[in-house]
């Protein structure tokens, strides 16, 4: 659905993309994280053909951004970064007008607008000018709007920085209800959580690059290493542990009533460390993974740049 | 003959069809920005006021003024002032327009909705005269109302009525004018980064309209309405340019990605020196660079021929056609010798000298002057300038024939010798000065923009001197010794 191929975009002197190539297929959300002036932005206005690329090409829904600009426009639905409205119109009026722009007929824009407030709970809003709505209702709006033609691309940029922990909610569940084997989503963020609950798969861009791009989890493995799990022990029975343990995977460490260890196959070699405390009479109490943040991954991709 | 009236009429209901398609998505965004002028009370306020009130206090300035000036017998004077009132009445709504339209794209930029708007697939026409039409239509209403509501006062009142044809021009007048205001404005607004930086652009728009309101209120005041006239069609003409210019230049990556304003003063010194520099020595320059300058601005150069040789000639032939000249008016004998010729033309004060240097420096100031207009005015003023020469040449040539004489001789001994460098230099010049001012409508990524400016300005320096310097001279030395000599010889026996 979206296919970029050394992508790449100057502003004068200023290298603001730099020869990024990837692929989202449709019915997978893809998600850009990096720091700020990373060139997310310049990327997906680039995809929703607003910029021209200075090198490479990038195709959006089959259609080339540069000479099917046009095409591109009407199959992109683009979330900005700011909502920008327009503060004198009505919600309805504004959504309409979008609507009637994109080519929807009245009965059309009329159905859309009615089914889309509904999922947003917004229907009493409508009739409201937009200069009145609160900053999630506004980011809502806009949602709504990018979301009008139903667009089989979904570029979506910082869609919940704005929001409540409510209205992200809401809006983090519309995406994932929006994601179906026809659409394509791209989302900007820096929101690592949100990234990790709504990607399929992580691209970090520093400095214009493509530095990680993999699913989380392949990008934790990646970066932090297999994953680390810990076994836990009732404290009188865990002398020895350790020593069991290491005969199948690597030991970072131990103590009273735990182990860390890290298995490059956790499902094979997880079983097999279970039997072996059982048989040794060392009653296990749990055995987890330790959790590991995506921000740790992100931290560490972007100090290597600093 | 049907068949082809036929498929004629098919064609046009196609082109018709593809218009209103182009035009409906632009028509959509003109009627939103519409209602959102209407809807903000900070301009419909005042353009209320000035279309009630100020009509309503100038028709009472000029019933005063005129019952006053009626005491001493000057009604004349009042009767002249009230079109200019009504000119006036007419302008101030218009220039809200200003407003409005300089905000068109840069204000959406900082109001953080233009992306949303860009990202739409209106074309960049579209959005261009979407924008464009929606900062015209309501200030030209509002002159409108205005102008009608004040001559209704002045019609009830003082019972003076325009004539339609004054009334319709001061129409033409107010919606030409109100246009040339926003489209200028719209192009200040797509180049600038912020609102502020485009109303500090403004004054470039204002001051010359300031004066084209005082050059109209002269006109009126001489009555000289078939000159307004010309200046609404020149107005219209300009509007089309700036229109046409503004659509060429208007890039909304530009508009979106820009944050900072600056003319990067350093890229167009280099690309200028870079076009000027000869690439290689005397042989490359006549041999290679001429001839390619020549070539890459054969469309202008063409037009330039056709418009300064035919048009030239007609207006010529046309002028001979309604003001014959008197054989009388020729002092043939200022053709006696070279002394009394010299004599004759100091006294026409058109040359302080008939010398090489005083007709080689008149003609090198009139071609660079042509060239700096041609820059303000899309090469037109440029053409004008050479168009007028030719026509005295082409009136004289049918005045001649007219008094008995055989014009070719004419032909080849006054205008010839020295025409023949004289003409191709001056038509080189205005050309190349065409082709860089055609610049200003292009796009940078066709080549044009400040950096195509500056390129062709160097073309135009390196042809100016390598090429029209020397025809030029070559051309005064022709003109100051050999042709009065010819004309001597010709004339003297006459």
């Amino acid at each position: 659905m979206l296919e970029l191929e050394h992508l790449t975009k100057r502003f004068d002197a200023i290298l603001a993309v730099d020869q990024i190539s990837l692929t989202v297929p449709a019915g997978e959300i893809l998600a850009l994280v990096g720091p700020n002036g990373a060139g997310k932005t310049t990327t997906v206005r680039m995809l929703s053909a607003i910029l021209k690329p200075t090198a490479g090409k990038a195709r959006v829904a089959g259609y080339d951004t540069v000479t099917q600009a046009s095409d591109v426009r009407c199959n992109v639905g683009l979330l900005t970064e700011s909502p920008g409205l327009y503060m004198r119109m009505s919600g309805r009026e504004y959504l309409d007008f979008f609507g009637e722009i994109r080519g929807l007929s009245v009965s059309k824009r009329g159905e859309r607008i009615h089914d889309l407030a509904d999922w947003f709970h917004m229907s009493e809003s409508l009739d409201r000018r937009l200069g009145e709505y609160s900053r999630g209702m506004k980011q809502k709006i806009a949602l709504v709007r990018a979301l009008l033609h139903e667009p089989p691309v979904l570029l979506l940029d910082e869609p919940t920085s704005t929001l409540d922990p409510m209205g992200a909610r809401l809006v983090r569940d519309t995406i994932l209800q929006l994601r179906d084997g026809q659409r394509a989503i791209v989302i900007c963020t820096h929101n690592l959580p949100e990234a990790e609950e709504l990607a399929d798969r992580i691209a970090i861009i520093r400095r214009g690059r493509i530095v990680e791009l993999g699913t989380p989890a392949e990008l934790k493995t990646r970066l932090l290493g297999f994953p680390l799990l810990e076994v836990r022990f009732a404290p009188s029975a865990a002398n020895g542990a350790a020593a069991v343990v290491s005969q199948f995977a690597s030991v970072e460490g131990a103590s009273t009533g735990w182990v860390h260890y890290r298995a490059e196959q956790p499902e094979q070699v997880n079983p097999l460390i279970l039997r072996a405390l059982l048989e040794a009479d060392m009653p296990v109490i749990s055995l987890q993974e330790v959790p590991r943040s995506l921000e740790s991954v992100y931290l560490r991709v972007v100090a290597e740049g600093m | 003959m049907a068949k082809r009236a036929v498929g004629l009429k098919k064609r046009l209901q196609e082109y018709e069809q593809r218009v209103v398609a182009e035009l409906r998505p632009a028509l959509v965004l003109t009627r939103r920005e519409v209602k959102d002028t209407l809807r903000d009370w900070r301009i419909v306020a005042p353009v209320l006021l000035l279309i009630t009130i100020f009509p309503f206090l100038a028709n009472i300035a000029a019933s005063k003024g005129l019952a006053f000036v009626n005491r001493y017998g000057a009604e004349l004077i009042m009767q002249r002032l009230f079109p200019f009132l009504m000119l006036v009445v007419g302008f101030f709504p218009s220039t809200f327009s200003l407003v409005i339209a300089l905000e068109t794209f840069v204000g959406e930029k900082e109001r953080r909705s233009l992306e949303a708007l860009l990202a739409t697939p209106l074309s960049d026409r579209q959005l261009y005269i979407g924008k464009l039409l929606a900062a015209t239509i309501p200030p030209v209403a509002a002159s409108y109302i205005g102008m009608i509501f004040y001559v209704l006062l002045l019609g009830f009142t003082v019972h003076w009525w325009p004539t339609l044809s004054l009334f319709i021009v001061a129409l033409v007048l107010a919606t030409a004018q109100s246009l040339v205001m926003v489209s200028a404005a719209v192009i200040a607004s797509t180049q600038s980064t912020s609102v502020r930086a485009a109303n500090l652009m403004a004054s470039f728009i204002i001051v010359p309209m300031a004066f084209l309101l005082q050059g109209e209120a002269g006109l009126l005041l001489f009555g000289d309405y078939a000159l307004l006239w010309l200046v609404a069609l020149g107005l219209t003409v300009l509007n089309v340019l700036l229109i046409r210019m503004g659509i060429a230049t208007f890039n909304r990556e530009h508009v979106l990605g820009r944050e900072i304003d600056s003319i990067d003063f350093e890229s167009g010194l280099r690309t200028f020196w870079e076009a000027l520099r000869p690439q290689g020595g005397v042989k490359n320059l006549y041999g290679r660079e001429v001839p390619r300058l020549v070539r890459a601005m054969w469309m202008a150069l063409l037009f330039t021929v056709l418009v300064t040789l035919g048009g030239g000639a007609l207006i010529g032939w046309w002028g001979a056609v309604h003001f014959p000249l008197p054989v009388q008016a020729i002092d043939f004998s200022a053709f006696k010798d070279m002394a009394s010729l010299q004599t004759a033309v100091k006294t026409t004060g058109l040359l302080s000298d008939f010398s090489v240097s005083a007709i080689f420096w008149n003609n090198v100031r009139a071609l660079l002057a042509a060239a700096f207009f041609a820059l303000f005015s899309l090469g037109t003023l440029a053409e004008l300038l050479l168009v007028a020469p030719i026509a005295i040449i082409a009136y004289m040539f049918v005045e001649i024939q007219r008094w008995g004489m055989n014009p070719w001789t004419f032909l080849s001994l006054l205008v010839l010798p020295h025409g023949i460098l004289e003409l191709p230099a001056a038509i080189l010049a205005t050309a190349q000065a065409m082709h860089t001012a055609v610049m200003l409508l292009r796009s940078a990524e066709k080549g044009g923009g400040m950096l195509g400016i500056m390129r062709e300005l160097g073309h135009f320096v390196k042809l100016f001197v390598a090429v029209v310097l020397p025809l030029l001279l070559l051309a005064a030395w022709v003109e100051a010794t050999i042709t009065p000599r010819l004309a001597i010889n010709f004339l003297s026996g006459l």
